[in-house]
């Protein structure tokens, strides 16, 4: 009888609390997007009751993580490639990607004595290295060495190179000081206080492929409202607004791609 | 070929690293193991946790801490840069020396184990004969503590080969320098290249297991033979 009145209580126990319509995202997002996202989602949370959680790392981990049945959402990418390679094989919702955020690429210098407002310490060959991301593996690499074949110094800056596993590590290479000149994402400089108000060169969009980072709707969500209404969410003016203040440009009709088949 | 060049130049980055550490550390490691075995000093308690501290911190902690060290205004980095050196981030020395904090205590406990299992008595013995120090340790100390050096070899040797975290933290990826194998590996896996990260991988599998096979069969044909002998 005692087990009977246990197991009853269990079963109570386990029943879900919470009113049905509140459901709980996992989005899977780019390290490089953590903070804006916070930002997004605590006013999605405020604003639909919706719960979300974010799980945060490289976007060629979560790709792998996501192929091989992660229980994710959404991912929001820090580039296009993954997202569409996810669509290729299947394990996204169709006709749900869309570009969230333009990166925006910046040449800068930790050292005081530097004042890298332009290309000149560039142009003139005036560092010991200069650290840029993995062009095989970060939209900020290959955008990097685009505009150093646009301003014809690829072949010249080259032996010079020290490449960052991302933009992250970039990033830790041109603040510690080991590399004189870096080109980093300008939402990483607007992060930190530190370096917020130092000099840096933002460098023109006409000199590389622009940096669109994607979104796309996972499989697994496909019976989630809360899935569809977050991205609609992300696509209001308001939200977008709020991402352009984390230092990425706001996407426009034009970047956007065709499904991949 | 199956492995590009690209590959090979990582591979024989790898192989040239771990010799060049593995040679360093069994000059540098036994002198301080000896002491740690021998020593009955204070500091031999603070000495013996900062040499096992590569053990637990993780390997990115370690990188990030050294880059920031080795940087124009970290303490390694005025040092070398006062010595006419530059700096070390993003060079094959850099690597180097970041290796042998990472590879330390894998060097310097066997070695460490071996000369306290020696006892005071054999070189007791040696010097009522007459041998000087210098004679005791390689006539007397070496031959017997010889496992404790093979083990402290291979073992460096094999977590060089192995080292990720710290050399994608200062290496900067630069072929020929500082890319090794490893980080070939992640760089295949990353950019979705997992067949050219399957055969390297497998190849980084199989050797591990030889090395450790190898020491394993060895250590225990070894150990036989004193048992035998006693």
């Amino acid at each position: 009888m005692h087990f009977r009145t246990l197991l009853k209580l269990l079963l109570i126990a386990a029943l879900p609390v919470s009113p049905s319509y509140a459901e709980t995202l996992t989005i899977a997002v780019a390290s490089n997007f953590i903070s804006p996202m916070q930002a997004i989602a605590t006013q999605f949370e405020q604003a639909s009751g919706h719960e979300i959680r974010l799980a945060s790392s490289a976007s060629g981990k979560l790709y792998a993580q996501i192929s091989a049945g992660a229980p994710f959402d959404l991912f929001f990418s820090a580039d296009q490639d993954k997202p569409q390679a996810l669509e290729r094989i299947g394990k996204t919702v169709p006709h749900t990607r869309f570009s969230y955020a333009i990166g925006r690429l910046v040449l800068w210098s930790a050292l005081p004595e530097r004042q890298a407002r332009d290309a000149r310490y560039l142009i003139a060959a005036d560092y010991n290295k200069l650290a840029l991301a993995n062009p095989l593996l970060a939209p900020y690499g290959v955008a990097a060495v685009e505009t150093l074949s646009a301003l014809k110094l690829h072949a010249s800056s080259e032996p010079h190179w020290v490449r960052g596993e991302n933009i992250a590590q970039t990033f830790q290479f041109v603040e510690s000081g080991n590399a004189e000149l870096g080109f980093v994402a300008l939402s990483q400089l607007i992060e930190h206080p530190l370096h917020r108000n130092t000099p840096y060169w933002i460098v023109p969009q006409d000199l590389h492929t622009p940096i669109l980072q994607d979104a796309v709707q996972l499989k697994y969500s496909e019976n989630k409202v809360a899935a569809r209404a977050f991205l609609d969410f992300v696509k209001t003016p308001e939200v977008a607004e709020l991402i352009t203040r984390f230092g990425y440009a706001r996407p426009t009709a034009q970047n956007e791609t065709p499904e991949a088949p | 070929m199956i492995l590009s060049t690209e590959d090979l130049e990582t591979l024989w980055l790898t192989l040239r690293l771990a010799t060049t550490v593995t040679t360093l550390l069994l000059l540098i490691g036994t002198p301080i193991a000896w002491w740690l075995a021998r020593s009955q000093s204070r500091w031999r308690g603070p000495i013996s946790a900062i040499v096992a501290l590569p053990l637990v911190l993780p390997p990115t902690v370690l990188g990030f801490y050294l880059l920031l060290a080795m940087g124009p205004s970290g303490p390694l980095g005025m040092l070398t840069q006062s010595l006419g050196l530059g700096t070390l981030a993003f060079t094959f020395w850099g690597l180097v020396i970041a290796s042998m904090f990472y590879s330390l205590p894998f060097v310097v406990q066997p070695i460490q184990n071996a000369i306290a299992a020696l006892g005071e008595r054999p070189l007791e013995v040696a010097s009522t004969l007459g041998a000087g120090p210098i004679d005791r340790f390689f006539t007397v100390v070496l031959p017997l503590a010889r496992n404790g050096f093979i083990t402290a070899a291979i073992l460096g040797f094999a977590h060089t080969v192995g080292e990720f975290g710290v050399v994608l933290m200062i290496g900067g990826n630069i072929p020929g320098e500082t890319r090794v194998v490893s980080v070939q590996i992640y760089d295949h896996v990353e950019s979705l290249n997992y067949t050219q990260a399957h055969w390297l991988s497998g190849l980084m599998l199989l050797f591990s297991f030889s090395v450790l096979l190898a020491l394993f069969v060895w250590q225990r044909q070894h150990n036989g033979l004193f048992r035998s002998r006693a």
